[in-house]
């Protein structure tokens, strides 16, 4: 704990909230990436049911992969053609976005097929045109999924970008990388606290933005759905 | 790739892979030990199911080079002790079966929790054949996904210098040297998928009234 509470290690250019800042930084650019791709796809996949495959098939596949082995062999390939600090920040990005496409895509597929249908039907009823249906009722009715899904792929984004340290990406892993290198485990100790506290932070500003954007009708139907056998023991009163 | 240099490292790589079979398989069973127990009790009780999933949920957040770096502080144990790696594995193991072992035993329809009980099941009788195997879809479903990512942060432990797969991504880094990454990343994902492909057959074999045809 030492190295945490050292005043030298809060100011200047290697400072701990220069560290903090550059790994948000680095998270949100790969999680808005992969939103931007994984968001549409999902809802096009959800809404068309076409290339279903790509869910399940896509998701399991990228979670066998070693995520430091990717790291490294995108480093090698990549860094040759750029000198600069993209040689590393670029296949460190590509990694993240990979990571975190998965959860969101699959949570977002999920998300619109779960959308009731009497609930589409009535609004076509209605005179809804395609697209008025899709960001009025579909989106708005799957996005506690959708942002679970943005909930775990941030958490993944985080814990990757610390490991990415090691082919020296900046951000709260450099603690942990150099305080490796130069034996200093109050140092590693620093690091881990403060990843894990990051870590925390988000999950729990995301699951309070989650409950603060869903809409409130939709999570007592949630709610009663899921525990419909206790609802017939104990009748709900709202 | 350089065959050459692989049939060189040959009993390396058997080392490095038995480490990694160890550090992966062992915490999934551990987990799994840990797990069944305590997702009875967030099953069997309406208040403690929040308070488990929750904390399982905030231990699943830290991230796992920072669980391999803290938990010689909790244990005791040298930063280079491959213990920490099984305990970190462990802890993730069993944060996602908690809430799956819970939501398996919840699956189980009501009606066949109430003929076991009518045919003269104890209550532990009827949680040990009929709850938990009916409830063993479920449950080997969260199992194939610990068991696929635990086999992927493994090799996070390269970082630290422990020997597993890992270290041939570290070692193919230093030396600017392709054909240890790749056989690396090859054997982890063929790794992966044994377990994944030994728990569908498990599944299989715990549940033969199941339809054959399985969608996974």
């Amino acid at each position: 704990m030492n190295y945490l509470f050292d005043p030298r290690h809060w100011t200047g250019a290697d400072s701990i909230p220069t560290l903090i800042g550059e790994h948000l930084l680095y998270s949100l650019i790969a999680l808005a990436i992969a939103a931007v791709i994984a968001v549409p796809l999902g809802i096009y996949i959800g809404v068309t049911g076409k290339g279903v495959f790509l869910i399940a098939g896509l998701a399991n596949a990228l979670r066998a992969l070693p995520s430091v082995g990717l790291l490294i062999l995108l480093v090698l390939l990549i860094s040759p053609a750029f000198p600069s600090k993209m040689g590393y920040i670029l296949p460190s990005l590509i990694v993240l976005v990979l990571l975190a496409v998965p959860p969101i895509l699959t949570n977002t597929y999920a998300g619109v097929r779960a959308v009731d249908a009497a609930a589409v039907d009535a609004a076509r009823g209605m005179g809804f045109r395609t697209m008025k249906i899709l960001t009025d009722v579909q989106l708005p009715c799957s996005l506690p999924l959708v942002l679970s899904g943005v909930r775990s792929a941030l958490l993944q984004i985080i814990s990757t970008a610390t490991i990415a340290a090691y082919i020296s990406l900046g951000g709260l892993g450099r603690l942990l990388i150099d305080g490796k290198a130069q034996n200093d485990y109050s140092q590693m100790v620093a690091g881990a606290v403060l990843v894990a506290l990051l870590a925390l932070f988000f999950d729990q500003l995301l699951a309070f933005i989650t409950r603060r954007v869903v809409s409130p009708g939709l999570t007592r139907r949630t709610i009663k759905s899921a525990s419909a056998a206790e609802a017939v023991k104990t009748p709900v009163t709202v | 790739m350089n065959i050459e240099w692989l049939g060189r490292q040959f009993d390396n790589i058997v080392f490095l892979l038995g480490w990694h079979v160890l550090l992966a398989v062992i915490p999934l069973v551990l987990g799994l030990l840990i797990a069944l127990p305590l997702g009875w009790w967030a099953h069997r009780s309406r208040r403690i199911y929040p308070l488990l999933v929750g904390i399982a949920g905030l231990l699943y957040t830290v991230p796992s080079l920072a669980l391999f770096v803290l938990l010689p502080l909790v244990l005791g144990t040298k930063i280079l002790d491959p213990l920490n790696i099984v305990a970190a594995l462990t802890i993730y193991t069993v944060a996602l079966l908690v809430r799956v072992v819970a939501d398996a035993l919840e699956s189980v329809p009501e009606d066949t929790v109430q003929a076991a009980k009518a045919m003269g099941y104890r209550s532990y009788q009827s949680l040990l054949k009929v709850e938990l195997p009916v409830g063993v879809p479920v449950i080997s479903a969260g199992l194939r996904v610990a068991a696929v990512s635990n086999v992927s942060l493994v090799s996070v432990a390269a970082l630290l210098g422990i020997p597993q797969l890992g270290s041939l991504f570290t070692q193919g880094f230093q030396l600017r040297f392709f054909t240890p990454i790749i056989a690396g990343i090859l054997l982890c994902v063929i790794l992966a998928m044994i377990l994944d492909g030994l728990i569908i057959l498990l599944n299989r074999w715990l549940t033969p009234w199941t339809p054959k045809v399985v969608a996974s």
